[in-house]
């Protein structure tokens, strides 16, 4: 193993090799930001580059560049502009954008960098120590625990439900999993609730309904509301410092910490991923924190930024584990990956290790150079980067529009998909006049079809409910997302009890 | 300065989304045939779709034969979107090329897509994938006949996985095979995934019993000795794994494949047509095509014109009966 990491080291460490590497967490960075293109789209675009190159070793490391520099990018425009371009970083948006609209936007970049490069340097030491031990890891679920996970997952919504609107958070998390049935569903031939519209056969798309909840509600805002620009709500167009202090450093490192370890175990799970690391990532940091803590979710909480973020970085790193020594892609990128290894005739599997290490471990080594690099061209950049918000509301506003139509347009070519945005984004606003949290509606919309496939499989596998007690895996851990839902509310009664009871003896 | 930037990105990505191929260094010795063609994807990048219209697009302009080829993606209704687009825009879009595949026939006979390849103008078929039964390495299961006996024993022991839906393709291979080898397909209990990668762990996980998909993706499996290959479903043993059996010499006679051909506007004239089929057949004998199939592991599948036309028919005919009898239609 020791001479495969030194072979890997060579290889990485050559100079045309460094380059590739920088100029794919380049190129990633700056198309991911745009809303809409993400690390998918961007990988499939540089495969004919990377296949012209010849060397597997230097394409792959050139993609694995331009994978972790799109991740990067889109929660650089979760951050800014509220335009989640990845379905793994709408978390981060949670917390990003109040932090931004606050005057913390160059923090709050700084510390998405920081916990990215965490996430992604302890996913990639845990791939190179454990990768050939996390084969079996990455088998050991099934549809049933799938179905527990996802449910775990839900659990995250509870962060929405504080001060009496724990019935909106419901409401919109419900209205998200009813959403998610719209169209074919893996298990029946026939698509459903579409209306007869053929756009909505492969139901909602991701991107549209993100931009719809998120970016295009900030633009109409502006219309109906334009006073708010000029009043600058407590300095929305404020950069504010890069730096973060000592205290802040010592508040978020032990959740970057617990979450790359988190988020990579989920990442290795084939049917779970970069998405719902960064969900579960969120709600386990929340019912974690204090209760003063736990207020500041949701409205600017460093946690619940430096949370999904390390999360989502070290799935990725952990996404390469089925790929690389079990042949599978677990998600939509890494299968675009591996029809890209297969055509520089490399066969991911248990085999790759022992028979081409140079090409295992030089990936691998890439993955850490990746990181780091990434977190050298961006730190300079943040100011620059960050400068976006300085430009007045009202000129920045129909460049998010802009950005946003573009977004949901891109790719797809289906001119009906931009009604659809428009329609959603009005529904959005009226949502958010009457108060109601849109978050829980996308958790529940990106959740929902795979709690319903992964519950329907295991209802089919077992005939019938009987994989709820059978499975000891199962069972734990609805019970732990039992848990995690009614913690929260549990300190809180015992906290209120004890006020209660010291009142009534200073009464006394 | 910001804004220039932000411009500047944005011509950066329509540059690389809209980025045709076009090279000029190997159009020696082969006369070019056509100026220009435009491939319409009916689905996103990166999938199978889109991979066999870009490989055929560089195949053709690499080897000298076609001068410049551009592609454009559009997803929706399960490749519909993109078939309505080219009826309603048909005297405009001569130029255009849409690929499709096998899931084509399926989702016209369900009515899940209204437009089926007779509101087309079939060129011609290009490429094409057999379709592999497996179980994993340490499966008790060996041979087809080990798979008949357990599921002659208990059908409902034997959960046949897949990457779609049920009614669709994986599932309707499955079927076939037991058809043909004489046994009632009704009774096969098919679990579908959403993705063929997704069953394959499911089936390395023992959460299924065996695996229908396609036999590219097996075949990269079985090279890691992660699973074994019960049968293709080709007629005859294919010449570069001729250590793989196929169906019909165990017991099933049948045969499947998934094509992936293209298709042109309704009312085409017959000599622009003719002009595709000519350089669509004449590709096929350069090395550039030999080198883009290779890499992909790709069989050629080769029809055109009216035989193209038979050829879908077949499929056709074949799906409806078993579609059918599945209670599907």
């Amino acid at each position: 193993m020791l001479e495969g990491i030194l072979i890997g080291l060579s290889t990485a460490f050559s100079g045309f090799n460094l380059a590739l590497v920088a100029a794919g967490c380049l190129i990633g960075t700056l198309i991911g930001m745009l809303p809409g293109l993400g690390p998918m789209s961007i990988i499939a675009i540089m495969i004919p580059i990377a296949i012209t190159i010849g060397d597997p070793a230097s394409a792959l490391i050139l993609l694995a560049g331009v994978y972790y520099g799109a991740i990067f990018g889109g929660s650089t425009s979760s951050i800014l502009i509220n335009a989640p371009g990845v379905a793994s970083t709408v978390a981060t948006s949670f917390d990003g954008y109040p932090l931004a609209r606050s005057g913390h936007a160059g923090k709050a970049l700084t510390v998405a960098a920081i916990a990215s490069f965490a996430g992604g340097t302890i996913g990639a030491i845990l791939l190179m120590i454990f990768a050939p031990m996390l084969s079996t890891v990455a088998l050991l679920f099934h549809s049933a625990e799938y179905f527990a996970l996802m449910v775990l997952g839900l659990s995250a919504v509870a962060a929405f439900g504080g001060k009496g609107n724990v019935a909106k958070a419901l409401l919109m998390t419900l209205l998200g999993l009813i959403m998610a049935t719209v169209g074919e569903a893996a298990l029946f031939n026939a698509a459903r609730f579409t209306g007869g519209l053929m756009d909505l056969q492969s139901g909602f798309g991701f991107i549209t309904l993100a931009m719809a909840m998120f970016a295009l509600p900030e633009a109409l805002f502006l219309v109906l509301d334009p006073g708010r620009s000029s009043r600058s709500d407590t300095g929305g167009s404020k950069i504010g410092k890069l730096r973060i202090s000592a205290a802040e450093g010592r508040e978020i490192a032990p959740v970057i910490g617990r979450q790359s370890l988190q988020g990579f175990l989920i990442g290795v799970l084939p049917g779970a991923g970069a998405t719902i690391a960064s969900f579960l990532g969120y709600a386990v940091e929340r019912n974690l924190a204090t209760k003063e803590e736990q207020e500041m979710f949701g409205k600017g909480s460093l946690k619940g930024l430096a949370a999904p973020e390390a999360a989502n970085n070290a799935a990725c790193s952990g996404s390469f584990v089925p790929l690389l020594t079990l042949g599978i892609p677990g998600s939509g990128t890494t299968a675009i990956l591996l029809g890209a290894l297969l055509s520089l005739n490399v066969s991911p599997g248990p085999r790759l290790m022992i028979d081409e290490p140079d090409i295992f471990w030089s990936v691998i080594i890439s993955m850490y150079l990746g990181n780091l690099i990434l977190l050298l061209l961006n730190l300079p950049l943040i100011p620059y980067i960050a400068k976006l918000l300085a430009i007045p509301r009202n000129y920045l506003i129909p460049f998010i529009l802009f950005f946003t139509l573009m977004g949901s347009y891109i790719g797809q070519n289906n001119p009906t998909e931009l009604l659809i945005l428009v329609g959603l984004g009005i529904a959005a606003t009226a949502f958010r006049l009457a108060d109601y949290p849109l978050a829980p509606l996308l958790i529940g919309f990106i959740l929902g079809r795979m709690l319903e496939d992964n519950f329907a499989r295991a209802m089919q596998i077992y005939d019938g409910p009987s994989f709820l007690w059978e499975r000891p895996m199962t069972i734990g851990l609805l019970v732990l997302a039992v848990l995690l839902i009614f913690l929260p509310s549990y300190r809180q009664w015992r906290a209120q009890v004890k006020i209660k009871k010291a009142q009534e003896r200073y009464d006394r | 300065m910001v804004k220039v930037r932000a411009l500047g990105i944005l011509a950066m990505a329509a540059a690389l989304v809209c980025s045709g191929v076009s090279n000029p260094v190997q159009a020696a010795a082969v006369e070019q045939m056509q100026d220009r063609i435009h491939f319409l994807v009916p689905g996103g990048a990166g999938g199978g779709w889109d991979g066999g219209a870009r490989g055929v697009g560089e195949a053709l302009v690499k080897s000298g034969l076609l001068g410049n080829a551009s592609f454009e993606n559009m997803s929706g209704g399960g490749g519909g979107k993109a078939m309505v687009y080219m009826i309603d825009n048909a005297r405009s879009n001569h130029g255009t090329l849409m690929i499709n595949s096998t899931p084509m026939i399926i989702r016209g006979l369900t009515g899940e897509v209204k437009q089926t390849f007779r509101d087309m103008t079939p060129v011609a078929s290009m490429l094409g994938d057999y379709a592999a039964l497996v179980v994993h390495k340490t499966s008790p299961m060996n041979t087809f006949q080990d798979f008949l006996a357990a599921y002659k024993a208990n059908p409902t022991k034997v959960a046949v996985g897949g990457g779609s839906v049920p009614g669709g393709m994986d599932h309707l291979v499955a079927s076939l095979v037991l058809e043909a080898a004489g046994l009632d397909p009704l009774s096969v209990k098919y679990i579908p995934y959403d993705a063929g990668g997704t069953a394959m762990a499911a089936l390395l996980s023992g959460e299924i019993q065996a695996l229908s998909t396609g036999f590219s993706e097996a075949i990269e499996m079985a090279k890691a000795e992660e699973v074994k290959i019960l049968g293709v479903t080709a007629k005859n043993r294919l010449s570069e794994y001729p250590g793989q059996p196929t169906f019909a010499e165990q017991g099933a006679d049948m045969e499947f494949v998934n094509w992936r051909g293209f298709f042109a506007v309704p009312g085409l004239p017959e000599a622009e047509l003719a002009e595709y089929e000519k350089i669509l057949t004449a590709v096929l004998e350069t090395p550039a095509w030999e080198e883009v199939r290779a890499r992909n592991g790709w069989t050629t599948i080769h029809h055109t014109g009216a035989d193209f036309v038979q050829f879908l028919e077949a499929q056709e005919n074949e799906l409806r009966e078993l579609m059918t009898e599945l209670g599907f239609l």
